[in-house]
């Protein structure tokens, strides 16, 4: 009896030791805040709760960043981090509100847009919590998030989540993914809302187009592409075509399924006028025959596993030595982003816009992303935000 | 709080009872007791309401 309370107490003891550490370590990534510079185009800082009450002092809440011309154009509106454990998407955004300039028309960008996801982690996973990027003046440590909103935010989950408005059944965990709560609803879950005050913003902002960034599995056939409902069709054919000859990298273009809703590349396009486009990188790092899931695999996609896959033919995407450097994968990012711009631009005169300052392909690979980015200790501190 | 969110959290503090109650009791497997505490865990978490 007494061995028994022993071991009883010894167990108490060493789980509450692994609790407290864990617990500590998860805390942490929680809050760790990365701050972002407010570049030289920036001229107005809002939050995603001006567009909807009801997530105004809650973690859902967001940072939007408006770029506006002095001469009026077409409006274009950039999500990333819907999913944040697809990092490539939150350092294009950083890019682009670090560099952007835009001299005609509107690009506004959402670079956290589920703040519960980007400080959630993949429970059983062996995510690493944490990245780094080589910048002239450092490393710079950014935080690696979950695809999902944390339970801590949104909970309990339904048995089967039953989207809102067309009641098509979905995965009980999609509840807490803002790529499967669009077009969102006011009085729903905390995700529902999220998409639901980006509805709002693109209603109310007029915006032409919508585009959210995403990184996906090199077994995926859906990656290196852009996704585009029928209203978007011509221009991402164009804009595909473009950067393959003009850019030299792989990219096609898929189309939005019409029964499969929830996502962003449907549900805006139906539920306001805003053409939205879906862009995937390839992300080695997720794929699931894989090494260890370490930092340097997620930004060199350098695998074996996926190396011998490749010779075999089970890739979707190109696979050599190499990897998938994640400056190529950013670098393709901001190349499409402006090619889009390029061709709304031609097809409709009225909505033209012109931007300079974000980095093209070939200068995010010769440079690195850090080249990109700006030293916050050199800037005042009402221009940089924490996200 | 919603109703149903009231009785989440009276199942979850029912649960980490019987949990509790169940490693109080269990006299010879180790592998039960720690388990036991392992799944314990979230519950106790979710009970507390520690972010």
């Amino acid at each position: 009896m007494i061995e028994t309370r022993k071991i009883k107490i010894i167990m108490l003891v060493l789980v509450a030791i692994v609790t407290v550490i864990a617990g500590i370590q998860l805390y942490q990534h929680r809050h760790y805040d990365v701050p972002i510079v407010a570049g030289p185009g920036v001229t107005k800082v809002g939050k995603l709760s001006d567009y909807h009450a009801g997530i105004k002092g809650t973690i859902a809440d967001t940072d939007v960043f408006f770029m506006e011309g002095e001469e009026e154009g077409g409006s274009m509106l950039v999500i990333c981090n819907t999913h944040s454990n697809e990092i490539v998407a939150g350092l294009t955004a950083f890019m682009i509100v670090e560099n952007a300039v835009v001299e005609k028309g509107r690009l506004i960008v959402i670079p956290q847009f589920n703040n519960s996801g980007g400080r959630n982690t993949r429970s059983g996973d062996g995510y690493p919590l944490y990245f780094d990027i080589d910048t002239p003046w450092g490393s710079k440590t950014f935080r690696m998030g979950n695809r999902d909103a944390s339970p801590l935010d949104q909970w309990p989950d339904p048995d089967v989540y039953v989207h809102y408005p067309e009641g098509q059944l979905l995965s009980y965990m999609d509840v807490r993914n803002t790529n499967r709560t669009w077009p969102g609803r006011p009085d729903g879950p905390l995700m529902e809302q999220v998409c639901f005050a980006a509805m709002e913003l693109i209603r109310n902002e007029s915006i032409d187009a919508t585009i959210d960034v995403h990184g996906a599995e090199t077994m995926f056939p859906v990656t290196n592409c852009v996704v585009a409902p029928d209203k978007s069709m011509r221009i991402a054919t164009m804009t595909a075509l473009t950067v393959k000859s003009r850019e030299g990298f792989d990219f096609h273009v898929e189309p939005s399924p019409a029964g499969m809703r929830g996502l962003s590349h449907r549900e805006i396009g139906d539920y306001s006028d805003s053409m939205p486009f879906l862009l995937e990188a390839p992300l080695p790092f997720l794929d699931q025959p894989t090494g260890p899931k370490t930092m340097d695999l997620l930004l060199t996609g350098k695998d074996p596993f996926l190396l011998s896959l490749s010779e075999k033919g089970m890739l979707f995407v190109p696979y050599d030595e190499e990897g998938w450097p994640i400056e190529r994968r950013a670098g393709q990012h901001t190349s499409v982003i402006l090619e889009l711009m390029s061709q709304m631009g031609r097809q409709y005169p009225e909505k033209e816009m012109i931007v300079t300052g974000i980095p093209k392909y070939s200068d995010v690979v010769e440079n690195g992303i850090g080249y990109y980015l700006t030293d916050p200790s050199t800037v005042d501190s009402s221009r940089i935000y924490y996200q | 709080m919603p109703i149903v969110m009231i009785l989440y959290y009276i199942i979850s503090i029912s649960l980490l009872g019987l949990l509790t109650w169940n490693f109080m009791r269990e006299k010879e497997s180790v592998t039960d007791m720690l388990l036991y505490l392992i799944v314990a865990i979230p519950f106790i978490l979710r009970v507390l309401r520690v972010k």
